[in-house]
């Protein structure tokens, strides 16, 4: 247990320091929110419709393009190689390495939401949706995406593949947290059923993620 | 005969030359009574000559899903059993696996265009097979990123088992998606059940694609095992060429 809640902190004080890079994402996130009206026209109705499906892709596209950091860094100055050699369950130590990439990655993601929310004209109802849709589904893009990253690492191939092969499986995260939020929004549906299924699909994620990035660290490493 | 003894690929490559003759044969053969069938079949009340392109479409379809299914057993082949051949047999299904996937979404949206009115509704059976095509496409990119063919074959055995648990969670989303979208009303609510003469020909078409499928793929593992065999003599003629080259460097020194 010491041996991961370790690793959570050692991963997240990597990720906040000099080089570490997850607050890139927010910028990354912010940029895409901005460039979005630029695309739509300044419209602030239509805005306020498309905005938590805009805040969404900003966040899917930016948890994804963080991912890349998951395993590289480590796998370069060879503590990837320790972790893997260690007495710690693999599973284990990839679960703590995705928790902490979320904690330093994702949350920031989710605290920016209600200042973008502001920029498309979302009401306090509809960002708040937004922020707890992400909360409930960000972990299920990192868990998910973990995958990709450990086959990427031990391919030694990154960027456009990873994204290539996240993309589809984060297909449902993305349905049903814009379906939940539109759903608190305006919808015909409760916000309850798309809701517990986006929190499905983050504990399913929470199973699998582990179990397949530990599979193909394990046979792609030598 | 099991499927250790055809772990030797020299064995695998004598038992496919006498199968594989046969095998096209049979499929040529039913092809040819599954399409005279199909034309012969007449035509639909509603839909008139156009339900025609279901006897090519629903066998694409099926296949499409089959052929991950296959992927996805040769997946275990190779992880779990370290099967020689297992990783050649997910390698060659793909691009196979592929083109019956698109297929069907082009039947798919040829048949749309007179009945919807459009080549593409964000059907949700359509958007999903769509998906399906782009897992194929992304499986097929991480092959051909990796020159070495056994640690591409774990990475894309890993990712292979994954889109097998992932793919009937992800025709759930696009099902749920599409009826909150979209009112039931663009369909043909409950087409009638298929009657006896569209039902015969469809069968026959579903497994002369099959045997297609099995013919093309049994093909297709015999060129990957040799196209592995003159990879690996053009490296060792490599190798010796680089050794020989080196001695002559060092007699002139």
């Amino acid at each position: 247990m010491s041996a991961l809640s370790a690793l959570i902190r050692r991963d997240i004080r990597i990720a906040l320091r000099v080089g570490g890079g997850a607050l890139i994402g927010v910028l990354f996130f912010l940029t895409v929110t901005v460039l979005m009206p630029f695309a739509v026209g300044p419209d602030l109705a239509l805005l306020s419709r498309l905005g938590p499906a805009i805040l969404w892709l900003g966040a899917l596209l930016a948890s994804l393009l963080t991912l890349d950091r998951l395993f590289t860094a480590d796998h370069e100055d060879g503590s990837l190689d320790l972790i893997v050699m260690s007495r710690t369950p693999l599973e284990l130590a990839c679960a703590a390495k995705a928790l902490a990439h979320w904690l330093a990655a994702g949350l920031p993601l989710i605290v920016a939401t209600p200042v973008l929310g502001l920029l498309l004209n979302l009401d306090g109802t509809a960002t708040l949706a937004v922020a707890l849709t992400l909360l409930a589904g960000t972990p299920a893009l990192t868990f998910t995406g973990m995958i990709g990253a450990a086959l990427a690492v031990t391919l030694h191939r990154g960027g456009l593949l990873l994204a290539v092969l996240v993309l589809p499986l984060s297909i449902p995260v993305l349905i049903f947290g814009v379906a939940a939020s539109q759903a608190a929004i305006s919808g015909p549906v409760s916000f309850g059923t798309p809701f517990s299924i986006l929190c499905a699909l983050s504990l399913i994620s929470l199973v699998i993620g582990p179990f397949a990035a530990a599979a193909s660290l394990r046979h792609g490493l030598d | 005969m099991t499927l250790t003894d055809l772990a030797n690929p020299t064995r695998f490559l004598a038992l496919t030359t006498r199968i594989l003759p046969w095998l096209a044969g049979a499929t040529a053969i039913l092809l040819a009574i599954g399409l005279y069938q199909s034309a012969m079949a007449p035509d639909d009340y509603q839909q008139g000559a156009t339900v025609k392109i279901m006897f090519i479409h629903v066998p694409n379809a099926w296949l499409s899903m089959f052929v991950w299914g296959v992927m996805s057993i040769a997946a275990l082949g190779t992880l779990v059993w370290r099967h020689p051949l297992a990783d050649v047999a997910a390698k060659s299904a793909a691009p196979i696996g592929a083109a019956f996937t698109f297929l069907a979404l082009v039947t798919g949206s040829l048949w749309g265009r007179p009945m919807w009115g459009t080549y593409w509704e964000w059907d949700a059976r359509l958007t999903s097979v769509l998906i399906l095509f782009l897992m194929y496409l992304g499986l097929m990119a991480l092959w051909r990123a990796v020159e070495d063919p056994s640690r591409a074959a774990r990475a894309a055995a890993v990712l292979t088992l994954v889109g097998a648990i992932n793919i009937p969670i992800i025709k759930f989303s696009v099902d749920w998606w599409n009826t909150l979208h979209q009112p039931a009303s663009v369909f043909r609510a409950g087409g009638p059940t298929l009657d006896k003469a569209f039902l015969w020909p469809l069968l026959v078409m579903a497994i002369a694609f099959s045997l297609l499928f099995i013919t093309l793929h049994l093909a297709a593992m015999r060129n990957e095992i040799l196209r592995r065999r003159v990879r690996s003599l053009q490296m060792m003629q490599a190798s010796r060429t680089a050794v020989i080259g080196e001695a002559k460097e060092m007699g002139a020194a």
